[in-house]
């Protein structure tokens, strides 16, 4: 067990350590530098500020002082906006995607696999059928059309909820239906499908043989052994989350860190752009070493390599 | 043996030895034509109903968006004065004009922009882009992670684990969060190479297109690469290809004509089911800013361009919206059918 946790944990830190490189590279091939785009610049202050940077300095040396900083949590100041750090960017914007992703997360869960079950359960009747055609379009429908469908009819034809912003509570409930719309109907399939082949396992048939209650044998014997699969794509969950959290931030204008992140790129802040790539990266990728080894613990089936 | 030993008879008869009559060659003819793996799996494909449908729709997206712009009268990038912001159906003063005096107008079916383009076309030529940037960029991660997954899984050994970590190494870089940095990062250097003489068609196809592809090369290969891999480790512990290599065939050929075609139906579903996904990255990406360049539409670039307009022109929204789920859910839907009629699991 512990060799298995050391070998998830150490393979993390190298993902992470080959996503860092391989953003400092990506930025290195952005022409003309991050100073270029300020007009009123002379050569001496060019020269000056490539100097506060570190930026006159071969590549390697750049490379080594920015992983350096960058594992003290140091990634710099933004370029665009005068005097703010990045890290000072990430904590004040990450909460807010947090929160959102968060709400969104748990109400996935809570929305997909009950509907996953009922499908199971009341199989080829009406019921399945209605939650699989839901959950065959909501894993076709990209969250960019969510987004803008939501907004149309909610924010500008009936006016019911604000379309941008963060204030009161209204402000959340379409940023939430927009995110969790895709995982909840992915959940529900999963769900119903790990659910039927519970289902058919000659461990049910034992549990009402012994004459056990319904209740329990859905509780105790199906639910908890379907629910297995399903922990496996939390990690997927939160990236995806993340990642969708760029579309709905930026449609709602949520200041979020997604929103950010693709500003940044909008903007060629670089210092930005890379910040946030490693610290998404490394959250991502350390939920994802958090969800297979917690899978691994609920499942004493798995055998550990 | 013991039991093969009393049935068999143990003289031999000169009769034995006689060429078959006809009434015994009868016996060997088939009860029903044999049915071959393609056409069981169709056979079984028609019969999905879904699955069907979900083709002709894609048949019929296909034809408006490669076919119908070509004769369309209007062009995708073509602006019209005067015909800016019109509903659905409506002509501009200039048009109605021209119509008074008995000229024919091609109506806009679906409006036009803020610029005057007529926005079916667009829409048709954002279908165009998103379905040819999903079919080539499945066939680049067809290509890379089949050639991949078998040569790992031939070999074995050290050679299948070192790949295999690389595999695993890309499967958890955050592929999003890359993509969206590459098609940033790519654009200069690609946008250098375009000045390049011999290097043109940079330009015509565009810088973001290409970063795309590049990004799905780099990355998208590797759950291909798994699948791949997986079966050929199944298959190649099959009795024919020990034959084949007794009877002195190639690594090569034993991939190419041995592994590769046994697992051409897995093969093709998967591919079929990477289409939507390349199709929905693309639309990503575009949607954010970071898609195909400007005038050339995709249908994620559209939806993004109505946002802006949404409480005046809100039918800028609907086509592209529609289009795009539409033809995700088709492919995914006759993926599905495809599984379900080529998988041999599946099987009755």
């Amino acid at each position: 067990m512990g060799k298995y946790i050391l070998k998830r944990v150490l393979f993390g830190v190298l993902t992470l350590f080959i996503v860092a490189t391989l953003t400092f590279v990506l930025m290195q091939q952005v022409p003309g530098g991050p100073f270029v785009a300020e007009k009123s610049i002379s050569a001496a202050a060019m020269q000056a500020m490539r100097e506060k940077y570190g930026l006159d300095k071969p590549v390697i040396v750049q490379y080594w002082n920015y992983m350096k900083n960058a594992l003290h949590g140091d990634f710099g100041l933004s370029l665009k906006e005068r005097g703010r750090t990045v890290a000072e960017i990430i904590s004040t914007k990450f909460p807010v995607s947090a929160r959102i992703g968060g709400i969104s997360i748990v109400l996935a869960l809570c929305l997909g696999i009950p509907l996953g079950c009922v499908a199971a359960l009341h199989r080829g009747k009406t019921a399945d059928n209605i939650i699989i055609v839901f959950s065959t379009m909501g894993i076709a429908v990209p969250s960019f059309v969510i987004c803008t469908v939501l907004m149309y009819f909610f924010g500008v034809e009936l006016g019911w909820l604000p379309t941008y912003g963060l204030t009161s509570w209204k402000n959340y409930i379409m940023p939430v239906m927009a995110l969790s719309f895709y995982p909840t109907a992915y959940i529900a399939r999963q769900m119903r499908s790990s659910m039927l082949d519970v289902l058919g396992q000659d461990y049910m048939r034992t549990a009402k043989a012994k004459g056990l209650s319904e209740t329990k044998i859905l509780y105790k014997h199906a639910l908890r052994n379907a629910i297995l699969p399903i922990i496996t794509y939390v990690g997927p969950l939160i990236a995806y989350t993340l990642t969708g959290s760029f579309v709905v931030e930026k449609v709602f204008t949520i200041p979020g860190l997604g929103g950010e992140f693709v500003s940044s790129i909008l903007n060629q802040d670089y210092m930005v752009i890379m910040g946030t790539t490693i610290f998404l990266a490394a959250l991502i990728i350390f939920m994802n070493v958090v969800v297979d080894i917690g899978y691994t613990i609920a499942d004493p089936r798995i055998k550990l390599r | 043996m013991s039991e093969n030993l009393i049935n068999t008879p143990t003289a031999v008869t000169p009769d034995d030895f006689l060429p078959a009559s006809a009434e015994e060659k009868q016996s060997l003819e088939f009860m029903r034509p044999s049915v071959s793996f393609w056409k069981d799996g169709f056979n079984r494909l028609r019969k999905n109903k879904v699955a069907m449908v979900s083709f002709w729709v894609i048949v019929v997206v296909m034809f408006f968006a490669f076919a119908v712009p070509s004769f369309y009268p209007y062009k995708y990038a073509q602006q019209i004065r005067g015909s800016e912001r019109l509903a659905p159906m409506q002509y501009s003063v200039t048009e109605k004009a021209a119509m008074a005096n008995g000229e024919k107008v091609f109506p806009h079916i679906l409006g036009t922009d803020k610029l005057g383009r007529d926005y079916a076309i667009r829409v048709m030529m954002g279908s165009r882009v998103s379905i040819v940037v999903g079919l080539v960029a499945t066939v680049i991660v067809l290509i890379i992670g089949s050639i991949y997954g078998s040569i790992a899984a031939y070999f074995g050994g050290w050679t299948d684990l070192i790949m295999m970590r690389i595999v695993d190494i890309i499967y958890t870089v955050p592929d999003i969060l890359l993509i969206v940095l590459m098609s940033f990062a790519l654009k200069a250097p690609l946008a250098a190479l375009a000045t390049q003489p011999g290097f043109k068609w940079v330009n015509t196809l565009g810088v973001n297109l290409i970063s795309i592809f590049i990004v799905f090369a780099l990355l998208y290969w590797v759950s291909m690469a798994r699948i791949v891999r997986g079966q050929i480790l199944q298959l190649k512990e099959q009795e024919y290809v020990t034959a084949a290599r007794a009877l002195g065939a190639s690594n090569r050929r034993i991939i190419k004509k041995h592994l590769l075609t046994n697992m051409i139906g897995t093969l093709i579903v998967t591919t079929t089911l990477q289409i939507p996904s390349a199709i929905f990255t693309e639309s990503f990406l575009s949607f954010l800013g970071l898609g195909v360049a400007v005038p050339m539409p995709s249908l994620g670039s559209l939806a993004s361009d109505a946002i802006s307009g949404l409480q005046t022109y809100p039918y800028l929204l609907f086509a592209p919206s529609i289009l795009i789920s539409l033809i995700i859910l088709s492919f995914n839907l006759l993926g599905d059918g495809l599984r379900d009629a080529f998988d041999p699991k599946l099987k009755n």
